[in-house]
């Protein structure tokens, strides 16, 4: 059992590189693809909601970022793409003839390969230590990252002659190493590299989180004020995991993009962000694992209700909120190892019924232990 | 004369026109082992709020060891050596009993320093004599929310101590503890007197004497008399306000 769960990353890791490409069509793998991507924007959000109880609704902001990072880059670096004046097409709509300075840094591989995932790093600190200094906590933060959300998605959607507005960066038709982005062969090694990255991505988290700096963290969410008194300055350490997770969600983002063919304001959405802490709910916060389940699994239900009724999702995920919510507070994940499946059939009879006060029995074994 | 370790000059505390502290003036020194007393509300509390930076004194001065604490964050105050236990035991409840401990162990309290080093074995074998100490070395792994009421109440002691501070303030330590629990509180008290200097607040009388340390009364934010227990007990207006109270029920 224990070998079993020492191999059972590397189970996975090996189905989704090597089984899952070989029986799902490339259809349904690049949707896969998009579910393990968003699955990293999950984990960041994990790590500052569900460890350090920062309830962040604008981590849309950070996503965007790194995905238009991906796209100006995509989007330069495609010839047939160039209009008469050697810079992107839709500038000519708007009349733009010259490259706004911002996207010159974006010509180079390196600068974007950074960039992608540093900008939202940056962005995030400021937001984040302007906020956390101030001491500004609960609601008020929630409600500050999605009112900054706000404001970046009317610029973004508003400037047309900097970024395309509301139309977005189409990256389907773009081309890299001389093939075209939106084609089978480049999406197979989107799906890879998504593949590879998410474990990375865990593990960054795990390491946040283990340790005492991870303490700090549970720490910070039970009482911030204790951790005060005992000498700890809380600001750096939610600045810190607050970058960290905007950098990840800069790569997830990144991911996404090129996996669904454009970035748009869209991204920066209020009801994505809020859709993002739903997937993290429903998989169990504080976990680390269970976010990369809710994040798929949400997704993945998310594509089938679409296919079938498209209509009933936001109902679907809606009553798939409340349930977990109420039923399983821990999420699916803090339902599985907190004993639920065992409750579960032992109601139909199928398992001995647990004990009731499981703590009971360790104290009296720690007594025991004693005497 | 030498230089009191920490000073209070003429503080006072105003809530919105509500003193909490009125023109108080109090001075502790090194080694120093204290106790306050005083009815609900006498703004025992507030005197340590305004210590260790949680109110900002309305008026008047507070200084440690020569300069002044006002305006100082926590985590500062904290860091220059004055620890604090709260009234109600606050402890990390997800963190585990070790966890709680060690987090308060550590010798360096930066996020960087919590990020890379190694909790130094000194730090890890002193969480183990407090777990000992305060018989919580069979709850180790146990989540501090699981604990009792008094169990909290020794493992936040043990906390302050891990924390090593200088001073070290105690906000009602044996309140929910059982008499035998509370007897071993004020022999840890005791122990950490001398290498430490220490405010112990609290109602429970059998303890206050047991500490055997000079009392201090505190009625309506104001300082009313100091002295040994035996002394402060016959003081008429101690009677009056405090003690005649208590003795009646
Ligand atoms: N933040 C606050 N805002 C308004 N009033 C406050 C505040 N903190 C304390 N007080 C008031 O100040 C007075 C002194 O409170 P304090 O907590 O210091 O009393 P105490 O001596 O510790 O009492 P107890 O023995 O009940 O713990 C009380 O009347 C209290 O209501
Ligand atoms: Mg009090």
């Amino acid at each position: 059992m224990k070998i079993f769960r020492r191999l059972l990353p590397w189970i996975l890791l090996a189905i989704a590189l090597f089984i899952l490409p070989a029986i799902l069509s490339d259809f349904r793998l690049n949707l896969f693809g998009r579910y393990f991507s968003l699955a990293i924007t999950a984990l960041a959000i994990d790590l500052i909601w569900g460890y350090t109880g920062l309830l962040s609704l604008g981590q849309g902001i950070f996503f965007a970022l790194g995905g238009y990072g991906v796209a100006m880059y995509l989007t330069l670096n495609t010839e047939s793409g160039a209009g008469g004046n050697g810079i992107p097409k839709f500038f000519e709509n708007y009349g733009v003839d010259q490259l706004p300075f911002f996207w010159q840094p974006f010509w180079s591989p390196a600068f974007t390969l950074i960039a992608l995932w540093l900008i939202p790093a940056i962005v995030a600190g400021l937001v984040g230590y302007l906020i956390f200094r101030n001491r500004i906590k609960g609601v008020y933060f929630s409600i500050i990252t999605q009112a900054a959300l706000m404001v970046f998605f009317h610029f973004f959607n508003g400037q047309q002659k900097l970024i395309n507005g509301t139309n977005g960066l189409k990256t389907s038709t773009t081309e890299l190493f001389g093939q075209l982005v939106g084609s089978s062969d480049m999406q197979l090694w989107m799906y890879r590299l998504t593949v590879l990255l998410l474990p990375v991505a865990f593990l960054i988290c795990r390491y946040f989180t283990t340790r005492r700096f991870g303490d700090a963290l549970i720490a910070i969410r039970d009482d911030e004020q204790r951790l005060r008194f005992g000498g700890f300055n809380p600001v750096p350490f939610k600045t810190l995991v607050f970058i960290v997770a905007g950098a990840l969600c800069g790569v997830s983002g990144a991911l996404y993009t090129v996996q669904s063919g454009i970035v748009s304001p869209q991204f920066m959405s209020i009801s994505f962000s809020i859709e993002m802490v739903i997937w993290v709910a429903v998989g169990g916060r504080g976990t680390l694992v269970g976010p990369i389940i809710g994040a798929i699994l949400v997704n993945y239900l998310r594509s089938l209700v679409s296919e079938a009724l498209p209509e009933f999702w936001l109902f679907v995920q809606g009553a798939l909120f409340i349930f977990v919510v109420v039923l399983m507070p821990d999420g699916i994940y803090g339902w599985f190892t907190g004993g639920g499946l065992r409750q579960l059939l032992a109601a139909f009879g199928m398992a001995p019924k647990s004990r009731t006060y499981p703590q009971l029995d360790e104290e009296v074994a720690a007594l025991n232990d004693l005497s | 004369m030498t230089q009191p370790l920490l000073e209070l000059k003429d503080v006072s505390v105003s809530f919105d026109g509500f003193y909490a502290l009125t023109d108080l003036s109090l001075t502790l020194n090194k080694g120093e082992l204290k106790s306050i007393i005083g009815p609900n509300g006498a703004g025992k509390t507030t005197f340590l709020d305004v210590i260790t930076g949680k109110v900002r004194p309305t008026k008047g001065t507070v200084t440690f060891k020569g300069h002044s604490l006002v305006g100082l964050s926590e985590q500062r105050i904290s860091r220059e050596g004055i620890g604090r236990k709260f009234q109600t035991p606050r402890v990390f409840e997800n963190l585990t009993v070790q966890r709680n401990l060690e987090l308060s162990a550590s010798p360096h309290k930066s996020a960087f320093n919590l990020l890379v080093d190694r909790l130094p074995v000194s730090a890890k074998d002193e969480v183990q004599r407090l777990m000992n100490y305060v018989g919580l070395s069979p709850f180790a792994t146990t989540k501090a929310g699981s604990l009792s009421h008094g169990q909290k109440q020794w493992l936040a002691i043990a906390m302050l101590v891990a924390q090593s501070p200088e001073v070290l303030l105690l906000d009602e330590p044996v309140a929910g503890l059982t008499d035998e629990e509370t007897v071993r509180t004020a022999e840890l008290i005791k122990s950490l007197a001398g290498d430490h200097t220490v405010v112990v607040i609290e109602h429970d009388m059998e303890f206050i004497r047991d500490l055997k340390a000079p009392v201090t009364v505190l009625h309506q934010g104001q300082l009313l008399t100091e002295g040994p227990l035996e002394k402060v007990k016959q003081d008429p207006r101690v009677i009056e306000v405090y003690l005649g109270q208590a003795d009646s029920d």
